[in-house]
C-alpha cells in the first residue's frame, strides 16, 4: 500500500482506559460508514509529526457489525521511538488522522470445532473484536487474559458483562498465572488456539501447545513488533542508485520512505512479510527482528525485512 | 454502458450467439505479442476505458439476460453448481453485498440497492426482479446469498476461504467453466486445485500467485486474461456434461471452422472480502468466433501465429489437439505476413 490508497479519519473521542492505555474511537471525515472487515484485523494509523511520520499497527477492537466507527487501543510504550507517544501526546478529539483499509493476518479459523483465546495486556485488542464475531454462534470458545493488576485490565467490564464466564483473569499483582499445559493438553480436538501479547507470552503458548501435540496449523499467534531502536547506519538503494542514512530511532523502511522510495508493506511489524527485500551485498551483519523469514533464510543473509530489520557494518546494498 | 439486451440468444442447441460489432470492438484479447506462454500477467483492477470490459467491476454487456438464463438452466438441472461448505456463509453474504453495491453505483439504469439497516431493497430491472431481505438472514432471499446473486451476474464465481496459509476453494456458482468442476474441486487447496495445469508448477507461477493472494487486500481487487478454446459459443462445457460437447473437437472443418471454433477469454478477477477475510475469484467468459475475430485484422494475425507456435503441452490441456491444426489452417487465409504492433489493442 501507499498513503495515496487511505481513508481520512477524524478521532471523535478519547478515554484513559487503564494507567498505560488509551482508547481511541475514529469516524470517517466524510461522515459514511468505514469498511467491513472481520475480528483480528488490524489497520495502520498514518501520523504526521512535526519532523517525521509514523505509520503503527493497531488492531481493530472495534465490532466488526457496526461500521460508523472504528475503535483501537493503544499502549503507551516506554521505549518508544515516537508513535505511541505521539498517538498518546499530541492527537486530540477533532484531530484528523489517516488510516489504512484493515488487514487481517489473525483471523480466526472458520472450520475449528472450538477456539481457545489467550491475550497478554493490550494483547486483548484484537480478541475484542473477535469475540463479537464468536458471540452467538455455535462453536465453543473461551477467553485468557492475564494482566500485571486489575487497573490494567482494559475492557473487561464489556467483556465480562456480555461473555460472562467464558473469561477467565489472571492477575499477576495476586500471584495468578495461566497454567498453560492444564489448559492445552485437556482441550476437544479440533480446537485452535490463539495468542496476542507479550513475546515471553507468545513463546510460553506455541512451544507448550507443540508439546502438547498440537498440529502448527492449529496454534495463531501475532505480536506486531515496534521496529527496535539500534545503531545508525547506512544502506544503498541499488534501482533508485540512492543512500540513504538510517538513524538509530527511525526503521529502515521509514528512512527509505523518507528518501522518496516506495517500499510495499501491509502490516509494518515483521509479521506478512510482504516487504521483503533482497539483499544484494553485505559487509557486516543483518539484525533480523521480524517473524517471517525462517531461522535458515535469516542465515543466509540474502533478504531483509526493512520494516523491523537493521543492520551492522560497512556496506549493505538493496534490490531497491 | 449502453448496450442492448439480446435476451433470446442461446448458448446451447441452436447457439445463436453471437457479438454485435460493439462487442467485437471491446472484446478482451489476451494475446500481447504473437506468441503466448503463462506470465504474471496480474494488474490491479481499476476503472479501465469507458466502454472496456474493465470500466467496470463486473461487466453487463448484451448478453446479460441471456446469459443469466443459461445459468438459471443448468442450475435448474444440476444444482450442485452451486456449492457452499457450511463455514462459507459470511463470504456468501459478502459476495452478494460487493456484486449487488458494484452493479447498482455502475449501472444506475438497471440496478438499484437501497438500505435501511439491515433491511435491503434490491431491484433488477434487466431480469424483472424485486426483493425485500434482511441482510445476514438467510431465510429472507428465495435461495442462498451467493446462489440469489451468481444468477443475476455473468461470469463464474468462486469463494475461498483462508486458513492455515492457503486458499480453499469452499463455495462457488460455477456454470460457465472451461472443463473443470467445482463440485469435483469443493475443499481444495489452491494448488490441489490447480493441479492439472501442465508447465506452469514447474514455473512457481502457483507459489508466486499463492503467495501474492494471501496477501491481497480489501479496496485492491486485482485482475488477470486467461483463454481457451471452445467448439460452438458454449458456456457451459463441464466434465459434467462432457458427452454432450467433447464430440463437437471432431466436428471442425475448414468449411465451418470460421464459425465452429471459438476463442474463450475469462476475465478474471480477485477481491479481498471484508467480514469472512475470504477471497472471491471471478471468472468471467467472453466468447468470440474465429470469423468475428478476423473482422480485425491485426486479430486474426495474431490469433494465427499464437496458435500456430503454441506449446505442446498448451495444446493438449486446452484440448485444442482434434482441431488446432484445422483452425490455424482457417486463420492462415488472414495472416499476410505483415508485422503486427505490440499490445492488444485493434491497431
Amino acid at each position: 500500500m501507499n498513503d495515496a490508497q487511505t481513508l481520512a479519519v477524524e478521532v471523535k473521542a478519547i478515554e484513559q482506559i487503564t494507567p498505560l492505555i488509551k482508547h481511541f474511537t475514529l469516524a470517517a471525515v466524510d461522515g459514511g460508514d468505514l469498511p467491513a472487515f472481520s475480528g483480528g484485523s488490524h489497520i495502520i494509523v498514518v501520523m504526521r509529526g512535526a519532523s517525521r511520520v509514523h505509520r503503527n499497527p493497531y488492531s481493530l477492537l472495534s465490532s466488526p457489525r457496526q461500521l460508523s466507527h472504528y475503535e483501537i487501543g493503544v499502549r503507551r510504550m516506554e521505549e518508544s521511538r515516537g508513535g505511541s507517544h505521539f498517538m498518546h501526546d499530541s492527537v486530540q478529539v477533532g484531530s484528523s488522522l489517516e488510516i489504512a483499509h484493515p488487514v487481517n493476518l489473525f483471523g480466526l479459523d472458520k472450520i475449528a470445532r472450538k477456539h481457545v483465546l489467550i491475550a497478554g495486556g493490550v494483547g486483548i485488542t484484537p480478541f475484542v473484536a473477535q469475540l463479537e464475531d464468536l458471540h452467538g454462534g455455535t462453536v465453543p470458545y473461551e477467553l485468557h487474559y492475564s494482566v500485571r493488576s486489575p487497573e490494567h485490565a482494559a475492557f473487561l467490564d464489556t467483556l465480562r458483562s456480555r461473555e460472562g464466564d467464558r473469561v477467565h483473569m489472571y492477575y499477576d499483582s495476586e500471584g495468578h498465572s495461566i497454567d498453560f499445559e492444564g489448559l492445552l493438553s485437556r482441550q476437544p480436538l479440533g480446537t485452535h488456539v490463539y495468542v496476542c501479547g507479550p513475546a515471553g507470552l507468545i513463546s510460553r503458548v506455541t512451544n507448550t501447545a507443540k508439546s502438547c501435540g498440537w498440529p502448527n496449523s492449529h496454534i495463531h499467534w501475532e505480536q506486531f513488533s515496534a521496529p527496535p531502536m539500534g545503531d545508525a547506519f547506512e544502506a544503498f538503494l541499488a534501482r533508485s542508485q540512492l543512500t540513504v542514512h538510517v538513524p538509530p530511532d527511525q526503521s529502515l523502511m521509514e528512512s527509505i520512505e523518507a528518501a522518496g522510495v516506495e517500499v510495499p508493506y501491509l502490516c509494518r511489524g515483521g509479521v506478512c512479510g510482504f516487504c521483503q527485500t533482497r539483499v544484494l551485498e553485505l559487509d557486516g551483519e543483518l539484525e533480523h527482528n521480524d517473524h517471517f523469514l525462517s531461522d535458515a533464510d535469516k542465515a543466509k543473509g540474502k533478504s531483509i525485512m526493512p520494516c523491523v530489520s537493521r543492520a551492522h557494518g560497512k556496506r549493505l546494498v538493496l534490490d531497491l | 454502458m449502453s448496450a442492448v439486451f439480446k435476451p433470446d440468444e442461446t448458448f446451447r442447441n441452436d447457439f445463436t450467439f453471437r457479438n454485435t460489432p460493439e462487442a467485437i470492438k471491446r472484446f478482451p484479447m489476451p494475446f500481447p505479442e504473437d506468441k503466448y506462454m503463462y506470465s504474471v500477467n496480474i494488474e490491479p483492477h481499476t476503472p479501465g476505458a469507458k466502454g472496456s470490459v474493465n470500466e467496470f467491476a463486473f461487466d453487463v454487456d448484451e448478453h446479460y439476460v441471456a446469459e443469466c438464463r443459461e445459468r438459471a438452466l443448468v442450475l435448474d438441472a444440476e444444482p450442485l453448481r452451486f456449492q457452499a461448505l457450511p463455514h462459507m456463509m459470511s463470504a456468501q453474504w459478502d459476495c452478494l453485498e460487493l456484486i449487488m453495491e458494484s452493479l447498482a453505483r455502475d449501472y444506475p439504469p438497471h440496478f438499484s440497492l437501497t438500505k435501511q439497516g439491515n433491511h435491503w431493497h434490491w431491484i433488477n430491472r434487466p431480469l424483472g426482479l424485486d426483493q425485500q431481505f434482511i441482510f445476514g438472514d438467510v431465510d429472507t432471499l428465495p435461495q442462498q446469498p451467493l446462489d440469489y446473486i451468481c444468477r443475476q451476474a455473468q461470469g463464474d464465481f468462486v469463494v475461498m476461504d483462508q486458513r492455515e496459509g492457503d486458499l480453499w476453494t469452499e463455495a462457488g456458482v460455477v456454470t460457465a467453466q472451461a472443463d473443470w468442476s467445482l463440485d469435483f474441486d469443493v475443499g481444495m487447496t489452491f494448488k490441489e486445485w490447480h493441479g492439472p495445469v501442465p508447465l506452469a508448477h514447474e514455473m512457481h507461477v502457483f507459489d508466486r500467485a499463492l503467495k501474492f493472494l494471501l496477501n491481497l487486500r480489501l479496496g485492491q481487487p486485482v485482475r488477470r486474461l486467461n483463454w481457451t478454446m471452445t467448439v460452438n459459443p458454449r458456456l457451459d462445457t463441464s466434465p459434467e456434461n462432457y458427452p454432450h460437447w467433447g464430440v463437437d473437437r471432431s466436428r471442425v472443418t475448414l468449411e465451418n471452422a470460421g464459425d465452429l471454433a471459438h476463442l474463450r477469454v475469462e476475465l478474471q478477477g480477485l477481491w479481498r472480502l471484508p467480514r469472512s477475510n475470504g477471497v472471491l475469484f471471478g471468472i468471467r467468459c467472453y466468447l468470440i468466433s474465429m470469423r468475428e475475430l478476423v473482422t480485425v485484422p491485426k486479430w486474426g494475425r495474431r490469433m494465427h501465429r499464437v496458435l500456430k507456435d503454441l506449446h505442446p503441452a498448451l495444446v493438449d490441456y486446452k484440448g485444442l489437439t482434434r482441431y488446432r491444426d484445422t483452425v490455424v489452417e482457417w486463420l492462415s487465409a488472414y495472416d499476410d505476413g505483415a508485422p503486427t504492433s505490440s499490445g492488444t489493442a485493434p491497431e
